[in-house]
């Protein structure tokens, strides 16, 4: 291994310029690519987010027409999804998987490039579906939410077809990701690295890959279909044709379900490091871990109805998937049991990403606990397409996902920059950021219980009070982010300068590397005494 | 500010009144309203055994947590213990957690599974009454399948709604207590939902299916929901309002329905010849509430899915294909099938859409035509 890197030393020269990124195979660059990526989606997410919180502000319609105000709805989700926290995990995975097995590269660093590539062009389209109606002879806004249930989105305009194909491509970017990092996995690891020594972050990304590959083409064949009916004469989804409107919305949530699993898994792994790290103690339940996320993975494949429940289906089906679904409580119960012993007789200090582990900790059982009041299927009667489900997905995805994400990107930056981030300014953001989210997304609890139905523009005075306050929360959260990207301007400017090991109780391959590592990192693989330096075995 | 304080009290009501009695935050707006039929209190229990569940679970997750995360810190000295893995807790956690997880989801499954079986299944062995609930973009039509009574509801206007604004109508579903009720969803468009807390009935209105929920109300009442599934534009204006009155007085309701359809039928088919004027007048108050949601009451419609009236080719082109379309509707698209009105009253739309907003075609359509195009 030694001889075969020491004949490629020219390979060492850093490519300048445009070409750089344009034409990278590095894992590095492409990670960062996709990091800075999902930063732009996320203030594009977060606008049109703060948009519908600003019409919702006051009954009435102030400031957005009804197709407008759904418009907004669509893409807030499909963009904070396959924009933001997608690309963001991404770019974690490229960033750290290579270095945290001691591989020199992805195994398939040319396709890496193409899967990144292929995003910008599905994001234009993404955003040429919602500026498109703007324009005279444009048609009408996609205004079906992102769940794209027909017969609604047979009657929207051209923008909808602009829709299915950056979800296409969205889908095939996903895929060629997901296929290069369970190459890379199963092939690159370090000699003596067996799947079971694994970090948990490769893990969680090694079933968040099989998922994806999973699901994606079935979402990829139902917006086919849709496109089809548009278009070609076809009534896959047309009961008048002898079509059926429901089958969208089962392949819709075959792969809308496990999809939430997708977002959650990344994040997840990267508690699994946050949390030994400033608990200066390994992780708790390594084993438990991988055996509770393949069985999270196994199940929520097939408890997807849970998403239809008022759709009309038999006794037997319902109780099918209601028993199903809350079954999955048992993992995802063990992997928070997991943590919080590893945070157990830990000796605990507490640097953001600390902050943000504590805070998915605590707020991701909050969130999961109204997702077994929401499998009950009598009771979802009551909570179903209602405000309640708005606040309950809210909060396992923005611990669940998003914070996940924070609290890793806080974690890695001195080791991406070689620069320690401000912690005082990063404290601000972390307590501003939890704060806020939860002034907006409690209250909204409430208004589903008291009858207020999702995705409306307008309602009646009685819901007012609540919304003032959501309304005001997302002003808080919104801004706040505006403080994550000055941080992270910050600390890619300059700073302290990080060491190899940034945190004292950090272990594993990566912080075996300078910060910030070489161009080309682990080109010789690690050493023995470098791969005994895990988190499974105690110091 | 006011709205924050009492923001924060209704949060602190509610953490308190999670172990107290159900009516404490029903007046608070801040769980389910107070439940109207034997099915929605079921429901309601089940839904207040889960949140408490639920709740109490959280608590102890959150002293836990708390609880490592005061004691186990590094400032205050204590050192990690590395061997906590190695425990017997360590070795047989895994098993333990899972068993009592399991637990606790069998608990919650076994008591909604009861509750399920009675809301979900329509008895087959008591009386019904039928109501077919049908939806339209943005509108309810209730038709009373055992009383020959058809009820078309729409929101009302802020102007004359005033405070019960998207959650008024023009005509209510009004529906007899005591009485087992089966409703019909189906739709005419696109998916709708059908919700009214207070029954605690929800379910999809699906073009091409008819599916079924049923409910007893047990008490009389004004009871007001929406509709809850993503149907377009104006989403949020199809309010329903349930008026649940006693079985007397329902049947009198439906008598005073049929007899002004009677009066209606009687007009209509009366040999007479009408005036531009008063078709025009009758046309515009049909149209404006009929078609006005689509088509819009400026005619300009909203395209590409309800195109514009105004200067259309059907609306200023032969009066045959205008009654065609407006009689059998146009498959394939939102456009339904008005055949269910009398002469008349197609008759006026039809003269109104052919005169107003400047499609002057001079055009009169008199009942007599209808009848005859039919």
């Amino acid at each position: 291994m030694s001889t075969y890197a020491a004949e490629h030393h020219h390979d060492d020269h850093v490519p300048t310029g445009w070409r750089r990124w344009v034409f990278s195979t590095n894992h590095k660059d492409i990670g960062t690519l996709y990091l800075l990526f999902a930063l732009c989606m996320l203030f594009l997410g977060g606008a049109s987010a703060m948009l519908i919180r600003a019409e919702l502000f006051q009954p009435g319609i102030q400031l957005l027409h009804p197709d407008l105000y759904n418009n907004l709805v669509t893409n807030h989700a499909l963009i904070m999804i396959f924009g933001a926290v997608m690309p963001a995990a991404a770019g974690l995975a490229n960033w750290m998987i290579p270095l945290m097995i001691g591989a020199p590269d992805m195994a398939l660093p040319r396709m890496n490039n193409l899967s990144f590539w292929i995003l910008p062009a599905a994001a234009t389209m993404l955003i040429l579906s919602f500026v498109v109606p703007f324009f005279p002879g444009g048609g009408s806004q996609i205004n079906t939410g992102w769940t794209l249930y027909p017969p609604l989105s047979l009657q929207v305009g051209m923008s909808m077809d602009f829709l299915i194909f950056a979800i296409h491509l969205l889908g095939i970017s996903s895929v060629l990701a997901s296929i290069n990092i369970i190459v890379t996995l199963f092939n690159m690891r370090a000699p003596g690295m067996t799947l079971m020594q694994m970090p948990m972050f490769c893990w969680t990304w090694l079933v968040t890959a099989f998922l994806l590959i999973l699901v994606v083409p079935v979402l990829a064949g139902g917006v086919t279909m849709l496109l089809f009916d548009r278009h070609f004469g076809t009534s896959f989804f047309d009961a008048a044709g002898g079509g059926d409107p429901v089958l969208f919305q089962h392949l819709f949530w075959f792969f809308g379900h496990p999809e939430v699993y997708v977002l959650l898994l990344p994040s997840i792994g990267v508690l699994a490091h946050v949390i030994p790290t400033f608990s200066r103690k390994p992780l708790f339940g390594y084993k438990s871990m991988v055996g509770s996320m393949l069985a999270v993975a196994t199940i929520g494949m097939v408890v997807w109805a849970h998403h239809q429940y008022t759709i009309g289906m038999s006794l037997g089906a319902v109780t099918y998937f209601m028993i199903g679904t809350i079954i999955i409580s048992i993992p995802v119960g063990l992997m928070i049991f997991n943590f919080i012993a590893t945070m157990w007789r830990g000796s605990m200090t507490f640097e953001t990403p600390m902050l943000f582990a504590v805070a998915i900790i605590l707020m991701f059982t909050f969130g999961g606990l109204s997702g077994v009041m929401l499998a009950v299927v009598p009771a979802d009667m009551q909570y179903h397409d209602s405000m309640f489900v708005v606040a309950h997905f809210h909060y396992v995805l923005m611990p669940g996902a998003v914070f996940g994400l924070f609290a890793g990107v806080f974690y890695w930056l001195p080791k991406w920059t070689g620069h320690m981030y401000d912690e005082v300014l990063a404290k601000w953001f972390f307590w501003i950021n939890v704060i806020g989210f939860n002034i907006t997304f409690f209250p909204q609890h409430f208004l589903g219980l008291a009858g207020m139905p999702r995705r409306i523009v307008d309602y009646n005075v009685m819901f007012t009070e609540f919304n003032v306050v959501s309304s005001i929360g997302a002003i808080i959260f919104g801004l706040s982010h505006l403080l994550l990207l000055y941080i992270v301007i910050k600390t890619i400017r300059g700073g302290k300068k990080a060491d190899a090991k940034v945190w004292e109780g950090a272990h594993g391959l990566e912080w075996h590397l300078d910060s910030p590592p070489a161009f080309h990192s682990w080109s010789t693989a690690p050493k023995a005494i470098e791969l005994t330096d895990t988190y499974e075995k105690p110091q | 500010m006011r709205f924050l304080v009492s923001g924060l009290a209704r949060w602190v009501v509610l953490f308190v009144g999670f172990f107290g009695a159900g009516s404490v935050y029903a007046e608070y707006g801040v769980n389910f309203p107070e439940p109207a039929s034997g099915s929605a209190q079921e429901i309601y229990d089940i839904h207040m055994m889960t949140m408490r569940v639920s709740t109490l679970l959280l608590v102890i997750v959150f002293a836990i947590v708390f609880y490592s995360l005061y004691f186990h810190r590094k400032s205050r000295g204590y050192k990690a213990d590395q061997k906590f893995h190695d425990t017997w807790f360590g070795h047989w956690s895994w098993i333990i957690v899972p068993t009592l997880v399991l637990g606790v989801d069998l608990t919650i499954a076994n008591n909604a599974n009861a509750v399920l079986e009675k809301v979900w299944v329509v008895p087959d062995d008591k009386e019904l009454m039928d109501v077919k609930v049908t939806g339209h973009q943005w509108w309810w039509e209730f038709d009373y399948l055992d009383h020959g009574v058809k009820v078309e509801s729409r929101y009302v206007p802020k102007e004359d709604s005033g405070d019960l604004y998207l959650r008024e109508v023009d005509n209510r579903l009004v529906l007899p207590v005591g009485t087992n009720i089966r409703f019909l969803h189906t739709s005419a468009d696109v998916l709708h939902a059908f919700w009214v807390p207070e029954l605690a009935v929800k379910k999809d209105a699906i073009p091409g299916y008819v599916t079924e929920t049923w409910v007893e109300i047990t008490r009389e009442g004004v009871f007001r929901g929406q509709c809850a599934e993503l149907c377009g534009t104006w989403h949020a204006r199809m309010p329903i309002v349930v008026e649940a009155v006693p079985k007397e007085q329902f049947l009198a309701w439906i008598d005073e329905r049929n007899a002004a359809k009677a009066a209606a039928a009687a007009e209509a088919s009366a040999d007479k010849t009408w005036t531009m004027e008063e078709l025009m007048a009758k046309g515009e108050e049909l149209y404006n509430t009929k078609c006005g949601a689509c088509h819009q009451v400026t005619g300009i419609g909203l395209p590409p899915a309800f195109p514009p009236l105004k200067g259309s080719a059907i609306a200023t082109g032969p009066i045959d294909a205008h009654l065609d379309i407006v009689i059998k509707g146009q498959p394939g698209t939102a456009m339904m099938a008005w055949g269910g009105l009398n002469d008349l009253e197609i008759a006026a739309i039809v003269t109104y859409e052919r005169n107003a907003w400047g499609n002057n075609t001079g055009d009169l359509v008199q009942p007599a035509d209808v009848k005859q195009h039919r």
